[in-house]
């Protein structure tokens, strides 16, 4: 094998692609318009805009198919089997209310009432069980739901966790009879006790089975029978096979911002920074997402809507409504306001002309002269309308406050920037993290302009703009690990967990973990193996993760003492204080099995030559801290290594600006990405 | 003192909610008991110097405690001046719930926060503990004529004392509980949320400035006062009454009636609740303090864009006839303050709906059936308690049905897994379903409540149950009908068919043997608007998920059916 492996990141308007040839060292990147009907179009388009089919060996896909289909419920009708007495499990979610203040919302399960089926069985707590499944039940009632136009079906069984033979013989009986291969046993997809959560995920991934299978069959067919294999990045950044993704499209619910997390990961390690923030800032929101010392941060669960709950791995994303869009207003008690509604694309922004007079993040950033209006980025509209902005800030904003327009704009932004900061303390400072130990990484359109501020709100080391953020996500599908994760439910004391029973199912999910990746054909330069437990002590309900270290099997320590420390460790730095007394347990062990890909140079993207000089493309007049300033604008791909630019400045490329506020410097590192930070 | 601009006041707005909501999440993740954990009975906030009153608190908590607490911390500031010895590191710890309102499970940790030598503002955490002591395991005794019958007093004493941590009273508490680790472990936990909290507050006073902040929790209570007299500006003035009824108190079998006649007048209102009944024998009293926070609860669901602080609450008068049910006084007992304080909110939705038709809904299910099944292991000895509040079915509101098996409006808690409970407890479900029928019918149908049915594994063991709504159905607004009863079966000795508690469901030691089952059937939410404006795709739906029976459809449709 010796061709390209491209890296696929379909957004709403443009379909991203970034490919690398390992053997000649070249890289190229494209970006067709995105085809929202099929996917799978816009998907084909872009490889041909890269190489013949036959010179590809690899397509690694960030899709959005998963998640669209969640939050459109846009998924199949899915049928339930399941236990005597638990049909409503899924409706009863863990009794809970769509919010904390207001007694209306309701919820509507994926799985309707009249598609669950109870099936007599029980299984007890340890696994005991106390009656057989009902097989011939199980047949019938897998074939009801198919004649009653059920495409996907899932069998979730209480206490399965515990022992799934029910569930796997309910399974079987379900296949003789199905008519598709869209079939989901909750143990097989989260053997992990909580039976609500358990079964969300199960119904969910059955939900997404039909609708995602066709997707990526139409693309393998597509890439032909030996033609190059097809790779999803999971929602937690790592790699699994198309085939594993069309039997768990679950694990895709997150797989395009997934793909971008990696990146910025990898551009930070790069860069030097382990500890990187990412800010993804779109047109409605402002996503957060964190990575320590080089490990992303991830959830262990995320509702995706009240009550519609996936319990796996996912990169944890922090959402605030504040994107370029979100619009700013005055609230009844005369305090201003920014988002959570959004102008959208359309009417969009006022400035953009297209009717929109409410007053938004970006029409205050043209006033202050930080957006071009001549030349927008993105590409699509010609040119903004300023004194459509201007009306709409004095209007709504100036006005009501009793400030002059330039002062509202400012003023926009800063609430704009405290809610962003805001999220950036919930997952850094709230997390234990110190943020003057965090970067800031922008990325989507809109980020670079406000990164410099967060660096002063939050107290951050600095900003780091990669070189192309309009590509970072299929950079970073490009780059991402092999990945397959394993989770087994232990729930017993420390001390009765038999000395050596940790490591041997360690070593069992090991084996079987990298026989598959062997079989993945992906483009692989070593395995490795990550484990961690769910600990707590008897009596708490919450466990805390607890990470053993080494990245062989050979070189972790499983044994009951080494577990003890580990966790007391974990559990201190946590909460301060150790308890003397209760028992210690162990939940759950997690094993991930890693395939790492071989090292990709970012340096390769870095600039070749430049010039500060010529790069300078003229003066703006810009609004920072209360006055006006005379900002240098510089073409931001064409600066040389090494520039430094003091602030105010403005840095303009294709697909991002960056605001370099007054006492922050810019600088050009060795990979081409600008470091921005305080120049004191 | 400079006036603050609005972009600091929001800037500190987020900053001071962020403090109180990581001390939740903090207390929630490292408590031991899940009624804490898993139920978030638990709350934090910050408080004023003087006045104890809320100045920020989580949004994670219970609700209830948003309002109560703020009596808590007064309770305390009294006892400090009085004792003339408070200094920076103290921390005081009580449980009195007639000062500081809800009942004696939930343990108050009050601490000062000094700057410069003075007391700055009081941050404070409370959750409710596994096991008090009392005549009955997790302290729900529906039979208690007297607080010592429901669990140990403890008034207001320091935990910590400058600084230092004074073991004696942590044995003390400890030997007064059925449960001491899981005592031990909620209490550490508190702790470290207090930690967290000073910690953080440090932080921003020292970044802004003492002065500054200070100014911020003023504008910030000012700026709920002005949005709440807006929001009640926008009302048809006028007299708007309800009435409602508690079963009966435990101990008397009679029905209690509750009365609320809200006055709406310009930009403020009143809430008289005269004519309600006398104080009980039983334990469902209320203290004053209970009484102003479940007001505080009922005003947020209807006002629900208002901040929570004190300033909501500025422009709403309470008036509580003395010597009521709603103003009791040590030593009555007040366990059950749940089931009342549901009921006080009840009256606000059905007042109010008239008032504010798009802002109410149809009552919720009305009470939190705290069941406790308790006994010692054959094998080993050990005691064990499980002890959980059960859901049941929202009201149906202005634009939709009511949400099935929802939580308690005066919570937020979840209820935890029956996985997990049948790990932890020798019990197994039979049961754990929507209940058909029991959401009550209209235009916008009351979501479903619940059937639980739980068998006992172990040999022996007792049963207590803490209920209401088995007499009086949660009501339904404009038009809307009234949900099922809330109903209690558990099998005895002898009887072929499982019996209910002559006091509907409040009942203290069914003895229980392996096989044995109780059946809770738990009621839904009422209905919203006339059963005649439904619909027909609805009720079409509704019989074809099995949501109502078609018995049910005739009699509560008619000719739509």
């Amino acid at each position: 094998m010796s061709g390209w492996i491209v890296g696929v990141d379909v957004g709403g308007t443009f379909t991203d692609i970034f490919a690398i040839n390992p053997k000649t060292g070249e890289i190229k990147t494209a970006k067709t318009p995105s085809t929202p009907a099929d996917q799978s179009i816009g998907f084909l388009n872009g490889l041909s805009a890269i190489s013949d089919l036959q010179s590809i060996d690899a397509v690694v896909h960030g899709t959005t198919v998963g998640t669209n289909a969640l939050l459109e419920r846009k998924g199949a009708r899915t049928g339930l089997i399941t236990s005597e007495g638990f049909r409503d499990v899924l409706e009863m979610r863990r009794r809970d209310r769509p919010r904390t203040w207001g007694l209306r919302g309701t919820f509507r399960p994926v799985a309707q009432r009249k598609d669950r089926i109870e099936v007599p069985e029980r299984v007890l707590s340890d696994g005991r069980i106390e009656r057989s499944v009902d097989v011939e039940a199980v047949e019938k009632a897998a074939r009801n739901l198919a004649s009653a136009g059920c495409e996907a079906i899932a069998i979730a069984f209480v206490n399965a966790y515990a022992n799934s033979q029910n569930e796997t013989a309910a399974r079987e009986a379900v296949e003789r009879v199905w008519p598709n291969a869209h079939v989901t046993t909750a143990t097989d997809i989260l053997p992990e006790i909580r039976e609500f959560e358990r079964t969300s995920t199960a119904v969910l991934n059955a939900y997404l089975q039909p609708a995602m299978g066709r997707y990526l069959g139409r693309l393998q067919r597509s890439l032909g029978e030996d033609g190059a294999s097809l790779l999803i990045v999971q929602s937690n950044g790592g790699l699994m096979t198309a085939d594993e993704a069309s039997k768990a499209p679950i694990r895709t619910a997150l797989s395009g911002p997934a793909a971008g997390v990696v990146a910025a990961r990898a551009v930070g390690l790069a860069a030097g920074y382990p500890n990187v923030i990412g800010c993804d800032m779109g047109g409605t929101s402002f996503d957060v997402s964190l990575i320590a010392n080089g490990r992303t941060s991830l959830a262990a669960e995320t509702s995706i809507d009240f009550g519609m709950v996936v319990r796996a791995p996912m990169v944890e994303i922090t959402t605030i409504g504040a994107g370029g869009g979100s619009i700013a207003w005055i609230d009844a008690g005369g305090m201003l306001r920014v988002g959570p509604e959004s102008a959208g694309a359309d009417p969009g922004p006022a400035c953009y002309g297209k009717g929109g007079n409410l007053p938004t993040v970006t029409d205050a950033n043209v006033l202050l002269g930080r957006i071009n209006p001549d030349n927008p980025i993105g590409g699509e509209l010609g040119h903004l309308d300023i004194s459509a902005a201007e009306k709409a800030i004095k209007t709504e904003v100036a006005d009501p406050l009793g400030l002059s327009v330039i002062e509202a704009a400012e003023a926009v932004i800063k609430v704009a920037n405290a809610a962003m900061a805001g999220a950036i303390r919930i997952v850094s400072i709230e997390r234990g993290h110190d943020p003057s130990q965090f970067v800031a990484m922008p990325f989507g359109g809109g980020g670079a302009l406000h990164a410099g501020a967060l660096i002063r709100e939050v107290g951050l080391a600095g900003a780091v703009s990669p070189r192309y953020p309009g590509v970072l996500s299929a950079l970073g599908a490009n780059i991402a690990d092999m990945r397959l994760d394993r989770v087994q439910t232990i729930n017993s004391a420390l001390d009765n967990v038999e000395e050596g029973y940790l490591a041997d199912l360690a070593a069992r999910f090991w084996t079987e973990g990298s026989a598959k990746l062997e079989s993945s054909r992906a483009p692989i330069e070593k395995t490795e193996i990550e484990i961690e437990l769910d600990m707590h002590y008897q009596g708490q309900t919450h466990s805390i993760p607890v990470r053993l270290l080494g990245d062989e099997l050979s070189a972790i320590d499983l044994s009951r003492d080494a577990v003890l420390s580990t966790f007391e460790a974990a559990y201190k730095k946590s909460f301060g204080r150790l308890l003397i007394g209760p028992q210690v347990r162990v939940m759950n062990l997690r094993v991930a099995v890693i395939g790492r890909r071989p090292p990709f140079d970012l340096g390769r993207l870095a600039p070749t030559a430049g010039n500060s000089e010529r790069s300078l493309s003229g003066m703006r007049k810009v609004y920072a801290d209360g006055k006006w300033h005379e900002a240098s604008v510089f073409k931001r791909l064409e600066l040389p290594i090494g520039t430094r630019i003091d602030g105010p400045a403005i840095l303009e490329q294709p697909d991002a600006t960056i605001f370099v506020d007054p006492g922050l410097v810019a600088e050009v590192d060795r990979l081409g990405n600008i470091f921005m930070h305080s120049a004191g | 003192m400079t006036t603050l601009d609005p972009v600091t006041l929001a800037v500190l707005n987020g900053r001071l909610e962020q403090i109180v909501d990581e001390m939740d999440a903090t207390l929630f993740r490292s408590a031991f008991n899940p009624i804490i954990a898993e139920a978030h009975d638990a709350s934090h906030g910050i408080y004023h110097r003087s006045t104890g009153e809320t100045l920020a608190q989580g949004k994670s908590g219970l609700p209830i405690f948003v309002g109560a607490m703020a009596f808590a911390v007064k309770t305390v500031i009294d006892k400090a001046e009085k004792d003339n010895d408070l200094e920076d590191g103290d921390v005081y710890i009580f449980n009195d719930p007639w000062d500081g309102g809800t009942h004696l499970s939930d343990f108050r940790l009050v601490q000062p926060i000094f700057r410069k030598g003075k007391v700055f503002c009081w941050i404070a955490s409370v959750g409710h503990w596994h096991d008090v002591g009392g005549a009955v395991p997790g302290n729900y005794n529906p039979a208690a004529t007297e607080a010592f019958q429901e669990g140990f007093v403890c008034p207001p004493v320091k935990l910590f004392r400058g600084g230092l941590y004074q073991q004696d009273i942590q044995a003390m508490l400890e030997a007064n509980s059925r449960l001491p680790m899981s005592l031990y472990g909620d209490l550490n936990a508190q702790i470290n949320a207090l930690n967290l909290g000073a910690q953080r507050l440090h932080a921003i006073l020292d970044e802004y400035t003492d002065d500054v902040i200070d100014e911020a929790m003023i504008a910030l209570k000012d700026r709920a006062e002005r949005l709440m007299r807006r929001e009640i500006e926008g009302l048809p003035d006028g007299v708007y009454q309800a009435t409602d009824y508690m079963d009966n108190d435990g101990v008397v079998d009679e029905e209690l009636k509750l009365s609320l006649k809200i006055t709406i007048a310009g930009d403020e209102m009143e809430l008289d609740f005269s004519g309600s009944a006398g104080s009980c024998l039983g334990p469902i009293n209320i203290s004053k303090a209970t009484t102003h926070a479940a007001c505080y609860v009922a005003m947020k669901h209807v006002f629900d864009e208002i901040p929570a602080n004190a300033g909501a609450m500025v422009p709403v008068n309470v008036v509580i006839p003395e010597d009521s049910i709603l103003a009791a006084t040590a030593p009555k007992p007040v366990g059950g303050y749940t089931e009342t304080i549901l009921r006080l909110i009840d009256l606000v939705f059905q007042a109010m709906s008239e008032a504010a038709p798009q802002r109410t809904n149809g009552c919720a299910y009305g009470t939190i059936n705290a069941l406790s099944i308790a006994g010692r292991r054959s094998d080993s000895g050990a005691p064990w308690v499980m002890f959980s509040f059960f859901g049941g079915g929202h009201g149906g509101s202005a634009n939709e049905d009511g949400l099935q098996h929802g939580n308690a409006p005066i919570s937020t808690a979840t209820i935890p897994p029956l996985e997990i409970l049948e790990a932890a407890y020798p019990v197994v479900f039979r049961q754990w379903a929507l209940r058909p029928d029991s959401g009550g019918p209209g235009k916008y149908r009351g979501g479903l409540g619940a059937i639980y049915e739980i068998e006992l594994l172990e040999e022996n063991a007792q049963a207590f149950l803490f209920g209401e709504r088995a007499r009086t159905s949660p009501p339904g607004v404009l038009g809307g009908k009234p949900a099922a009863l809330n109903k209690f079966f558990y099998d005895t000795e002898g009887a072929e068919q499982p019996i209910s508690p002559p006091m509907a469901s409040k009942i203290v030691g069914i003895p229980m043997k392996r096989g044995m089952r109780l059946r809770l059937e738990t009621p839904g939410g009422g209905g919203y608007g006339c059963p005649k404006d439904r619909s027909r795709q609805s009720i079409r739906a509704d019989l074809e998920a099995g949501y109502i029976s078609e018995s049910a459809a005739a009699r509560d449709y008619g000719d739509l059916a």
